[in-house]
């Protein structure tokens, strides 16, 4: 059902994943008016994606995805797909666009539940088709894409590569080999460790189950992509032997990374890549809250508490909040494990040759962006991150390449047309009052 | 959704040439499954889908004659148009 929505939330939620579901349930089921907006043309983000997040139950869908659906459906969450956050033109408006136009959209409290992304490095070859991110492969495949009878080479770093491995065997692909970067030691200390996380053990060992038989290499990484026009095969340093496979695709990312360009747009203070936020998970700047990945990756588990967190804190219910903090701090402790475990080596700074493309809006080579000695100044000489992406790819990836720290963002936050750049400079006033893909 | 709507299928034009892919594809998958390069890059790489969650900006196409599209975000319907950036 297509409707319009209130021009204004009481509590505006960005990002429609496990934390801005759990902040828009918690913050409406408290009476207030509550909206989430997401840049994909369905909620659940990208570890509930495919699964029915509309409020429907099916026999593929996750329990706790769909109970979060359910309770956001219950409580009148209005919801606003396919819409993207370009903007804040002034404080209590953000100004959002889709393939048809744009519109502003008003809040009281707002609830940033932006995600993560994930960390793609360079190597040669990355930049052939058919090489992807692991979960950009895994995306592809639930919007999609057959991979039956494919030979898949899984590789980075990660708990993600375990589960969008076991994907892709449900799904029918061969696996030849899985690259996990850490050395067996930290692996073995996780193992151990996970007796003290119950759950997390035997999650760990039913994925271990699903990959009965596929070669699982530690301190191993990609070396080098071949192929003339697509992927066909992969060169990999596997426990310090050098080895090529042949295969149809790579699914390749070296764990996540906070998005946070939105949080900077409005101002709110970062600290070592993450989003500062106090115990209920506000940010810096007083109306603006925050929850899951751009508070530090954390995985699902941890983005839910935080999201209800933010959610029952915008609406003033602290006691309830508060209830949450134990939970909060044991999921945080796990996320800091999984940091220390898979920590990327040094090695795969070094993967790159002269003629490697780093910048893949650009094509920035490794060897130009080597003459200088800042973000800054790569961006001003060489237009590194200064595409499309706006330095989205590789400005985490020259982050560990060369130690260079990202610089202030602009706005927009992500590549807008001309009538919403308009809006921006107010010369214009936003005509699009009804949104294709919103239903209640 | 009931599992039989999984199996239905819809068919776009992927560079002049009919494709048929499963209903809810993206338009990323059907220029995978078409075997075409989503765009050429500055350099004239030819370059194909990479995150799949519409940040790299690496999948995108003219859809319908609005180019820049991001082939990731935007799901097939009957007889779209779909053509890869030069």
């Amino acid at each position: 059902m297509t409707r319009e929505a209130p021009p204004h939330f009481e509590v505006l939620v960005i990002g429609g994943g496990p934390a801005g579901m759990a902040a828009a349930a918690r913050a409406a089921e408290c009476g207030a008016r509550v909206g989430i907006v997401d840049d994909n043309f369905r909620l659940g983000g990208q570890i509930w994606r495919g699964q029915s997040c509309d409020g429907q139950r099916d026999e593929t869908t996750d329990t706790e995805a769909s109970t979060w659906a359910e309770r956001m459906h219950r409580s009148g969450v209005t919801s606003l797909c396919g819409l993207r956050v370009v903007h804040q033109p002034n404080p209590g408006a953000l100004l959002a666009e889709n393939l048809d136009g744009f519109r502003e959209l008003g809040y009281q409290k707002l609830v940033l539940a932006t995600g993560a992304r994930e960390r793609l490095l360079p190597f040669p070859g990355w930049t052939l088709p058919n090489v992807m991110g692991a979960g950009g492969l895994q995306a592809m495949v639930k919007c999609g894409l057959p991979i039956r009878g494919k030979r898949v080479i899984v590789a980075g770093t990660g708990p993600l590569l375990l589960a969008v491995a076991a994907y892709f065997r449900q799904h029918g692909a061969e696996i030849p080999v899985m690259c996990e970067q850490a050395p067996w030691a930290s692996l073995a200390w996780l193992g151990l460790c996970l007796s003290g996380w119950p759950a997390k053990l035997l999650q760990g060992l039913q994925l271990k189950r699903n990959l009965a038989g596929v070669p699982f290499a530690a301190n191993s990484w990609p070396l080098a992509a071949h192929g003339s026009r697509t992927l066909d095969r992969l060169t990999i340093s596997r426990a310090g032997r050098t080895e090529t496979i042949a295969c149809d695709y790579l699914a390749c990312g070296f764990h996540l990374v906070p998005n946070l360009e939105l949080a900077l747009l409005l101002g709110c203070a970062v600290g070592d890549g993450c989003v500062r936020v106090d115990d209920f998970q506000q940010t810096t700047v007083s109306p603006v809250f925050c929850a899951g990945e751009p508070t530090g990756v954390g995985g699902v588990e941890l983005a839910l508490i935080e999201g209800q967190i933010a959610g029952l804190a915008a609406v003033e219910r602290t006691t309830e909040a508060r209830a949450l903090f134990g939970a909060r701090q044991r999921a945080r402790r796990f996320a800091r494990l999984l940091d220390r475990t898979f920590r990327l080596r040094s090695e795969l700074r070094h993967l790159s040759s002269p003629d490697t493309i780093v910048c893949r809006c650009e094509d920035v080579s490794y060897s130009r962006l080597q003459q200088h000695a800042t973000w800054r100044s790569a961006k001003l000489h060489t237009r590194c991150g200064m595409g499309p992406c706006q330095g989205r790819v590789c400005g985490p990836a020259t982050q560990l390449l060369f130690e260079w720290k990202p610089d202030s963002v602009r706005p927009p936050v992500f590549p807008a047309r001309i009538e919403t750049l308009a809006a921006i400079s107010g010369h214009s006033r936003p005509e699009h009052s009804e949104v294709p893909g919103e239903h209640r | 959704m009931p599992s039989h709507a999984l199996t239905t299928q819809v068919t776009v034009m992927v560079n002049g040439a009919p494709i048929v892919v499963p209903l809810g594809a993206t338009v990323a998958v059907a220029v995978v499954l078409a075997g075409q390069a989503c765009r050429t890059s500055v350099s004239g790489e030819p370059r194909g889908p990479l995150c799949g969650m519409g940040i790299c900006y690496e999948c995108r196409v003219a859809i319908d004659g609005i180019p820049h599209s991001r082939g990731c975000q935007v799901l097939c319907k009957q007889g779209m148009e779909v053509s890869s950036e030069k």
